[in-house]
């Protein structure tokens, strides 16, 4: 079964859980065997920025160490070789430059989606 | 008379938060009606859905007490929903992330809850014969 | 040609990004597929009649089935009467019937 995960919510409770959830379950999922691909839309392009990050957080005397790595994320997909396209409307529409990305990403144009959703079997909307 | 469908459905939102939690318990009724046998992999807040400590209370503005009250517990609803597949020569496989359940200390669910992991939804979704993905915002 | 049932549960007023959903419903019905749309919880508020949701006027239009949820209606006084054109009352269990027909199905 081939699925195709289109990515919109971006930076919920991402610093509570140290990563992205969808991110994170996508990365389970490829480990559990899935045959599968991502589309980052909506405010989730900014996940392909590489210059994102946080410092840890800090709550009195409690430090929160381990800050959220999405790009690291993201990349670690990519390595997976999970394809991970990102909606060029998107990415323009937020004032995102193509120099700001990571490598290893397809940039795919909203017209295309249609036929980039008809060549799976499964499209989950996240 | 429709065939016997197994469907599986993704939850992520947690109980009292949203209207996708009344939504997706819906569909699940209705699916359950049918007697089709249904998967729910509850990810993230979605593991509160089920959990046994959650109780009535009074309404002070409404001026009830806690049975006059009879406050929506979706506890009630899940074990209702898994009963209806029952009866309807079907089945409800509630799976609660167990990784979303330590990090919320959700350990109590009803019974029929039982505790699992992402590669359990791949497998549910792959023995399905279709897959809703209600995401949280 | 796969087929589709979009289940879209937001409303233009709260989310821009509902626009980019219907416009993906548009798209697949131009590559061929059946596509339903289907409106539920907030997302209802977009069909009454005068609303202004132009470009969900013009998907009703433009081949793809626009269904409305009785109950996400009857929840917020929107008479069935009251609906724009080309959008039509369905209970919830319609997209149980297109899922346990294959259809392809995304929530938004």
């Amino acid at each position: 079964m081939k699925v195709l995960n289109i990515v919109e919510t971006a930076y919920r409770a991402t610093l509570e859980e140290q990563d992205d959830p969808v991110v994170w379950i996508l990365h389970a999922l490829k480990g559990a065997g899935a045959e599968h691909s991502v589309v980052l839309s909506g405010n989730a392009v900014n996940y392909a920025v590489m210059a994102q990050g946080v410092p840890p957080l800090l709550f009195g005397d409690k430090v929160q160490k381990h800050a959220p790595r999405i790009a690291e994320q993201v990349a670690g997909l990519v390595a997976k070789g999970v394809q991970v396209m990102v909606v060029r409307e998107c990415l323009a529409a937020r004032g995102i430059d193509e120099e700001e990305l990571m490598d290893g990403l397809a940039l795919v144009k909203q017209a295309a989606l249609p036929k980039v959703m008809n060549g799976y079997d499964q499209v989950w909307h996240w | 008379m429709m065939g016997k469908k197994t469907l599986t459905f993704l939850l992520m939102d947690a109980p009292f938060e949203t209207a996708r939690t009344t939504t997706a318990l819906r569909l699940i009724d209705i699916a359950a009606r049918r007697g089709y046998d249904i998967n729910v992999f509850a990810y993230e807040g979605a593991v509160y859905l089920p959990l046994a400590s959650q109780a009535k209370h009074a309404n002070a503005v409404h001026g009830t007490d806690a049975a006059e009250e009879d406050h929506p517990l979706p506890r009630e609803w899940v074990a209702a929903v898994m009963q209806e597949a029952v009866r309807n020569g079907g089945k409800l496989d509630w799976v609660n992330c167990g990784l979303c359940v330590d990090e919320r200390g959700a350990n109590e669910a009803i019974a029929g809850v039982r505790r699992g992991s992402p590669a359990d939804f791949w497998k549910m979704a792959g023995a399905s014969d279709n897959v809703l993905v209600i995401p949280t915002r | 040609m796969a087929d589709y049932i979009l289940i879209e549960s937001r409303d233009p007023f709260d989310s821009t990004e509902t626009g980019n959903f219907l416009d993906l419903a548009e798209g697949l019905s131009k590559e061929g597929s059946e596509v339903a749309l289907f409106l539920v919880q907030n997302a209802v508020m977009a069909a009454r009649h005068g609303a202004k949701a132009a470009a969900l006027a013009a998907l009703a239009a433009n081949g793809v089935k626009v269904l409305a949820d009785s109950f996400s209606l009857q929840e917020r006084g929107i008479s069935p009467n009251r609906l724009m054109a080309g959008i039509t009352v369905a209970p919830l269990s319609a997209v149980i019937d297109y899922m346990a027909a294959g259809r392809k199905a995304l929530w938004h």
